[in-house]
C-alpha cells in the first residue's frame, strides 16, 4: 500500500514522516522518527510498554495506526528527562527501585505522567489501579507505586 | 504481529461514510481500535478497507432528548466515565464501565465500537440489554431504530448490516432513587471478564419492589435477561427478598466452556454474581421516607 504523509506535534515539535497505513505507532515513533524510548511489548493491547501520550490521554501505541496521529499531539517518554537531568518522575523512579530491567518503564512513566496531570493528589489505590493496565515482571509494582505518590507529594509541597 | 495489509479511509462525514460503506467490498469499520487493532494484529482480521470514522465529529457526545439520554457511537469510554449526565441518571453505566479495561483502552475505546464488536464478556453491551437501550442505525435506506432484544444476533454477531453504521445509543433512564448493581469476576481487575451480573430494581412506598431488571453476561454467547426472575421480584418486599428464582435462572444458563473455566463454574459464578448484583442494587435503592 502507498505510504501516507502524517503531520503532528512530536514532544514539542512539528513533524512531518510518511507511513504505510498498517503500520502502528509505536513502530512509526521507533523505525521511522528513530525514537527508540517507546518500547513494544505484547502488540496487541495487553502489556502496556508502549504507552504514550496523545492528545493528553495516554494510549497504547500499538493500537493506534500512525496515520491516525496526522493533526496532533504525541508524547513519548523523550519528552520527559534526559541522562543526568531526569524528570522529578524519572527520579522518584530511581529513588524508589521502581526499575529493574526497564522493559515496561516508559510504559508506566508516560502512563503515570498523564495521570499525575489529572490526579495531582492520588492515593495509593489510585495509582495502582491507574496502573492496572502496565505489566512489570521484575518490580512487584511496589517501587514503582511508590515513586508516583513521592513524585505527587514532592510537588504539592513545591507549590 | 503487525496487521496486515488494507487501504485506508477516513470519512470527515456521516456521508462519506455511508457513500463508503456502499461502495467498499470487504470492510471494516474502525472506531476505537480496542478489539479491531488487537485481531488484525493478530491476524484474526484481515479487511481490505479500513474505514476509519475518528474524524466523524458529530458521532461523538452525550445528550439529553425528550426519548432519552443518547449517547453517540464514537464517545470514548473515558469521555462516558467523567459524563455528569451518566453519572446523575445512569449509574449502572457508570459502575460497569469501572471495570471496562485501563486509563490506556478507555481513552481510545467507545461505546458503539463495543456494541458492535459484542465480545460475550463486554460490558458496555451488557448494560445496554439491561437498561433496555435502543440503538439507532444508519444505512442506505435511511435510519432506523433496533431495540436492544434484536440486536444481538449471537457470538460477535449483531444486527447492523454490512452498509449500516451505528449512530448512537440511547438510554431511557430509570426514575431518580432507583437501585442499581453491579458484579463481575475476571482474573485480574481490567481483564475480560469470565462472568458478570447486573441487576436494577424500584420499589413503590410500601418497600415492595415494582420493577426489577437482571441480566447476566460472559455466561452464555450474549448477554441475557433473567426474565422470569424479573417477574418473581415483583411485589416482594425488599428486606425479605426471596433471591432463589433469580439464582436457579442464572445457573440454568446454557454456559460456555473456554480454557479459562467450565461451564459448571460459569453457571455457578452466573448464581453468585447476580445474586451478588442484586444485593448491591438493594443497598443503593433510595429508601421512601
Amino acid at each position: 500500500m502507498t505510504d501516507q504523509s502524517v503531520t503532528f506535534t512530536l514532544n514539542g515539535q512539528q513533524r512531518e514522516a510518511a507511513a504505510d497505513p498498517r503500520m502502528h505507532l509505536g513502530d512509526f515513533l521507533r523505525h521511522s522518527l528513530g525514537l527508540t524510548g517507546t518500547h513494544i511489548g505484547c502488540e496487541h493491547g495487553v502489556c502496556g510498554a508502549c504507552t504514550v501520550i496523545v492528545d493528553g490521554s495516554p494510549v497504547r501505541s500499538c493500537l493506534m495506526l500512525a496515520v491516525q496521529i496526522d493533526g496532533g499531539t504525541v508524547e513519548t517518554v523523550e519528552s520527559l528527562g534526559k541522562p543526568g537531568d531526569l524528570s522529578p518522575l524519572q527520579k522518584a523512579f530511581s529513588a524508589n527501585h521502581g526499575l529493574q530491567c526497564g522493559f515496561c518503564t516508559p510504559g508506566m512513566l508516560m502512563t503515570l505522567e498523564a495521570f499525575l496531570r489529572t490526579t495531582p493528589a492520588p492515593t495509593e489505590e489510585d495509582v495502582r489501579v491507574a496502573i492496572s493496565g502496565n505489566i512489570c515482571r521484575c518490580t512487584g509494582y511496589q517501587g514503582i507505586v511508590q515513586a508516583a505518590l513521592d513524585t505527587a507529594s514532592a510537588k504539592a509541597n513545591r507549590t | 504481529m503487525k496487521a496486515p495489509p488494507f487501504q485506508y479511509h477516513r470519512p470527515q462525514t456521516r456521508e462519506e461514510l455511508s457513500a463508503l460503506l456502499s461502495s467498499l467490498e470487504n470492510a471494516k469499520i474502525l472506531a476505537g481500535g480496542q478489539s479491531l487493532m488487537p485481531m488484525m494484529n493478530l491476524r484474526v482480521l484481515a479487511p481490505e478497507h479500513l474505514i476509519d470514522i475518528n474524524r466523524i465529529s458529530d458521532l461523538a457526545g452525550i445528550r439529553e432528548t425528550a426519548d432519552g439520554i443518547e449517547i453517540g457511537a464514537m464517545t470514548r469510554q473515558a469521555d462516558v466515565l467523567s459524563s455528569d449526565i451518566v453519572k446523575a441518571r445512569i449509574p449502572l453505566l457508570i459502575r460497569a464501565l469501572e471495570h471496562v479495561g485501563h486509563i490506556q483502552t478507555r481513552a481510545r475505546g467507545t461505546i458503539g465500537g463495543s456494541c458492535c464488536h459484542l465480545d460475550p464478556s463486554a460490558e458496555q453491551p451488557a448494560m445496554c440489554a439491561a437498561l433496555d437501550a435502543e440503538l439507532i442505525v444508519t444505512g442506505p435506506e435511511g435510519r432506523r431504530i433496533v431495540p436492544i432484544s434484536e440486536w444481538f444476533e449471537g457470538l460477535l454477531q449483531s444486527a447492523l448490516g454490512e452498509q449500516e453504521f451505528l449512530e448512537a445509543i440511547r438510554i431511557k433512564p430509570w426514575a431518580k432513587g432507583h437501585g442499581y448493581g453491579f458484579a463481575e469476576y475476571a482474573r485480574r481487575h481490567g481483564d475480560f471478564a469470565v462472568a458478570g451480573g447486573a441487576a436494577m430494581i424500584k420499589a413503590g412506598n410500601d418497600g415492595r419492589i415494582t420493577r426489577a431488571a437482571l441480566l447476566s453476561f460472559g455466561v452464555e454467547a450474549s448477554p441475557r435477561r433473567l426474565s422470569d426472575a424479573e417477574v418473581a421480584l415483583i411485589g416482594q418486599p425488599i428486606d425479605k427478598l426471596d433471591i432463589e428464582p433469580v439464582v436457579t435462572e442464572a445457573r440454568a444458563l446454557d454456559a460456555m466452556e473456554d480454557v479459562h473455566v467450565t461451564a459448571g463454574y460459569r453457571r455457578h459464578l452466573a448464581g453468585v454474581l447476580i445474586r451478588r448484583a442484586l444485593h448491591e442494587a438493594c443497598t443503593t435503592l433510595e429508601r421512601q421516607p
